[in-house]
């Protein structure tokens, strides 16, 4: 298994994640394909570490599913804030904060 | 101790501007002139300092910090006392404490606010003249030169209320404008040229420089400086202010617009003596100039009906005669005529005050007459100064002007010589024109004819503080003649104006020339070891070493005959050696014999055309009347200047500046920028949907173009 297939992998995941992103209707798909695309980052991360034989990968990858967990929760209370404000989670519907 | 000297009437301009208006009359006006007094002991001490040095190192300079530095310019903030500037603070304190002494009485009629106001701007502009001619450098001395303008225009302003007055100042602020731009540009060139503005360094490094044959560099920043100095001074083209600076209260004229301020350029001049010596087109010009005014003022101050009106015409001419002396490079006979013009001129003023006052506002010379049995003080003093002023020996005016018009003859400026007398004539002329129609005659003053309202009208017309307080015998006719105050003033003043010549008495009578032999270090840069060859310059050959030229004519003094001062000049012309300056001596003999004559000539016409056969004037003026009326109506230069710059100036503003450069162009510039502005937002607004998935794809694409465009970089 060379780094390549760590990374042609790990390019796949942040596509999905990001088509995910640009494609779905729902608020809480919306995060959760955030978290794919972190994850992604994560696997490449992984990869580097062990190909240059540092543990940096393994330290930022940390540091990401930390900062992925917050924002986990910060978004999740966002959606539910959300969606008890205008009863929907299609993100189409929350464009009144604009000039 | 320098700075003391200006400081102790800015500390009186303090008091009396913030809590003035609650003082009394006596501590303000005290307060006013005790700091004035103060500030002529600390001078005269600091000036009595400088007599114990030898003459080549006059100087007391103080620093008090370093103001700009930028590169390798720098400029202090300094005063320096030398001979020449000895001489003007002298004159300014001493005169000025005679003034403020005077003023106290001539002003008691004012509210106690005004009052105050009136001592808080005198203080504040003696300041700022001390602050003009101790300043060390350029830069300290435009301060002054500026300062000098503002209280200049707050003092003929005095009278706000009166619109005649508040136009007068605005003309003298204005016209003054004019001639400090000029004086800006002439400094801003020298730090260019000489690199510096201390006006040590500038003497001395001009000094290694040869005299400039053709209009260059220096001829065009003395040109400038000389400009500020016609603004200042009031000369052509630039002195139509002083004139109308009468509606300030007398004081103020005999103080800023006789003695001090307006001789402010003739300073500045030679305070720059050697870079001035430098530029031999620019003293011509100085020179013409100076003889212009004298003449054209001169035959102005002959038909003018105010009192107030011929004493500033009078002053305008005598300044041209400065000038003139300045021009020909006699800077010592130019400031030794500054010197005793500043009694002569400030006693006349002040004279014109007292009867002004005695009159309640009067001031045109047709309504008075018959004054001299009424304010005896008045009119002695006043004689006295017209006979000094007229160049009568042995008084004040006749040495320094006689100075200047040999310097000029010796100089080989004939024609300048022959307007210098034409105009000595002239002045001795209209001003006992003056002294006749005012104190001799009949009575023409409404005041004695019965009845006390006629002045009364006419003092609330000249918004001379129309006065209800009561003089007891107005019934009868009573004029009351100058209060003690007043009084001190005069007398102090005529007894300056008798001898105050008498500090420059010249060799060929015997004295010493000493204020000559005095200021010549200041205009040499104190060295007179390797003097400025300038002879090279025909016409404007100037001794630049008096110690080299001097001894001779020195060392006759010694052979001579003491004489008195008072002797006639004729009397000990045959004691003199032989030899070349032997000729010079009888040709200066000569002219002060031709000077004298002249002077009597005038006082003789004055009185037989207005003292014996008062229908005269009267036939000629109605005989020459054209030439009357032209000089009635001052040539028409106000009008002249009016419709060639001030109407011009008006339509431009208001059809082309206002109404399509503001208006159009500005206006238009500014909106503009606010349409495009707008434009460019709303377009810029359509990209902020609210989206959170547009902005995604936006942030998304972004990294991908960074990405891609290293990637193919």
């Amino acid at each position: 298994m060379s780094i390549g297939h760590y990374l042609v992998l790990s390019g796949l995941l942040f596509s999905v994640g990001a088509a995910g992103v640009f494609l779905r209707r729902n608020l809480i798909t919306l995060l959760l394909s955030v978290e794919i695309m972190l994850n992604a980052v994560n696997l490449a991360f992984v990869a580097f570490g062990r190909q240059l034989g540092t543990v940096d990968g393994q330290i930022i990858t940390f540091f990401v599913m930390t900062v992925a967990a917050a924002e986990a929760a910060v978004g999740l209370a966002l959606v539910i804030g959300l969606f008890r404000h205008r009863e929907s989670l299609n993100p189409e519907a929350f464009t009144s904060l604009k000039w | 101790m320098l700075a003391l000297i200006p400081l102790l009437p800015f500390a009186g301009f303090l008091v009396n501007a913030t809590i003035g208006s609650r003082l009394s009359k006596a501590v303000s006006g005290g307060l006013a002139t005790a700091v004035m007094v103060v500030s002529f002991l600390i001078a005269a001490l600091q000036v009595n300092a400088l007599f114990g040095m030898a003459p080549e190192s006059r100087q007391i300079t103080q620093t008090l910090f370093t103001w700009i530095t930028s590169g390798d310019f720098s400029l202090d903030l300094a005063f320096r006392l030398d001979a020449l500037s000895a001489v003007m603070v002298l004159v300014i304190t001493g005169i000025g404490s005679l003034i403020h002494i005077y003023s106290t009485s001539y002003m008691h009629e004012e509210t106690d606010p005004e009052y105050a106001r009136y001592f808080s701007y005198l203080n504040l502009f003696v300041s700022f003249m001390l602050v003009l001619v101790l300043g060390s450098n350029v830069l300290v001395m435009f301060v002054g030169w500026e300062g000098v303008g503002l209280c200049s225009y707050l003092l003929i302003g005095y009278y706000y209320e009166k619109k005649s007055a508040s136009d007068a100042a605005n003309k003298a602020f204005i016209v003054n404008r004019i001639g400090d731009y000029a004086f800006i540009l002439g400094s801003l060139l020298m730090v260019v040229t000489v690199g510096s503005l201390d006006f040590v360094t500038i003497a001395q490094t001009v000094k290694t420089m040869p005299a400039e044959v053709g209009f260059g560099a220096l001829s065009l920043i003395t040109l400038l400086l000389f400009i500020g100095a016609t603004g200042k001074s009031a000369q052509i083209p630039l002195y139509v202010w002083l004139p109308d600076a009468m509606e300030g209260p007398t004081p103020v004229s005999a103080l800023i617009h006789a003695a001090t301020m307006v001789t402010a350029g003739v300073y500045m001049i030679g305070r720059n003596a050697v870079l001035f010596e430098h530029a031999p087109i620019t003293l011509g010009i100085v020179a013409v100039v100076g003889a212009a005014t004298a003449l054209l003022a001169g035959t102005i101050g002959l038909v003018q009906n105010d009192i107030k009106r011929v004493l500033a015409y009078s002053t305008v001419s005598q300044l041209g005669y400065m000038f003139l002396a300045m021009g020909v490079g006699a800077f010592g006979a130019g400031i030794f005529h500054l010197f005793t013009h500043a009694f002569f001129k400030a006693l006349l003023f002040l004279g014109s005050g007292a009867v002004i006052h005695a009159l309640h506002g009067e001031q045109d010379i047709r309504r008075m007459g018959g004054l001299s049995k009424h304010l005896p003080i008045t009119y002695w003093t006043f004689l006295v100064g017209s006979v000094a002023i007229a160049g009568v020996p042995p008084l004040a005016g006749f040495f320094s002007k006689d100075e200047i018009l040999f310097e000029t003859f010796r100089h080989g400026h004939t024609i300048l010589w022959v307007v210098g007398v034409l105009t000595s004539l002239l002045t001795a002329t209209y001003m006992f024109r003056l002294v006749f129609l005012t104190f001799h005659g009949e009575e023409r003053f409404a005041m004695a004819n019965g009845g006390h309202a006629p002045a009364h009208g006419q003092a609330a017309a000249h918004g001379h503080a129309a006065d209800d307080h009561g003089h007891g015998g107005h019934g009868g006719g009573h004029l009351h003649d100058a209060p003690p105050a007043m009084a001190t003033a005069l007398i102090a003043l005529a007894i300056g104006s008798i001898v105050a010549g008498w500090i420059g008495i010249p060799h060929a009578l015997g004295g010493h020339n000493g204020l000559g032999t005095w200021l010549e270090p200041a205009f040499t840069a104190s060295n007179c070891g390797a003097p400025v060859t300038s002879g090279e310059l025909a016409g404007f050959a100037i001794e630049n070493c008096a110690p080299g030229t001097e001894p001779a004519l020195a060392s006759f003094t010694q052979t001579a005959e003491q004489v008195q001062p008072g002797a006639g000049p004729a009397e000990e012309a045959h004691d003199a050696p032989a030899g070349e300056e032997h000729d010079e001596v009888a040709l200066e003999r000569t002219l002060m014999g031709v000077s004298t004559l002249i002077a009597f000539t005038g006082i003789g016409l004055a009185f037989f055309l207005w003292q014996k056969n008062r229908h005269i004037p009267e036939q000629l003026a109605r005989q020459f009347s054209g030439v009357h009326q032209l000089l009635l109506n001052k040539y028409y230069v106000d009008e002249v200047y009016d419709a060639a710059i001030v109407q011009p100036i008006k339509v431009v503003s208001t059809e082309g500046l206002w109404k399509v450069i503001d208006v159009k162009v500005i206006d238009g510039v500014v909106n503009g920028a606010g349409y495009v502005v707008g434009g460019l937002s709303a377009g810029l607004r359509l990209l902020q949907t609210g989206s959170v998935k547009s902005y995604a794809a936006g942030t998304f694409l972004g990294a991908v173009s960074i990405l891609a465009y290293y990637f193919w970089r």
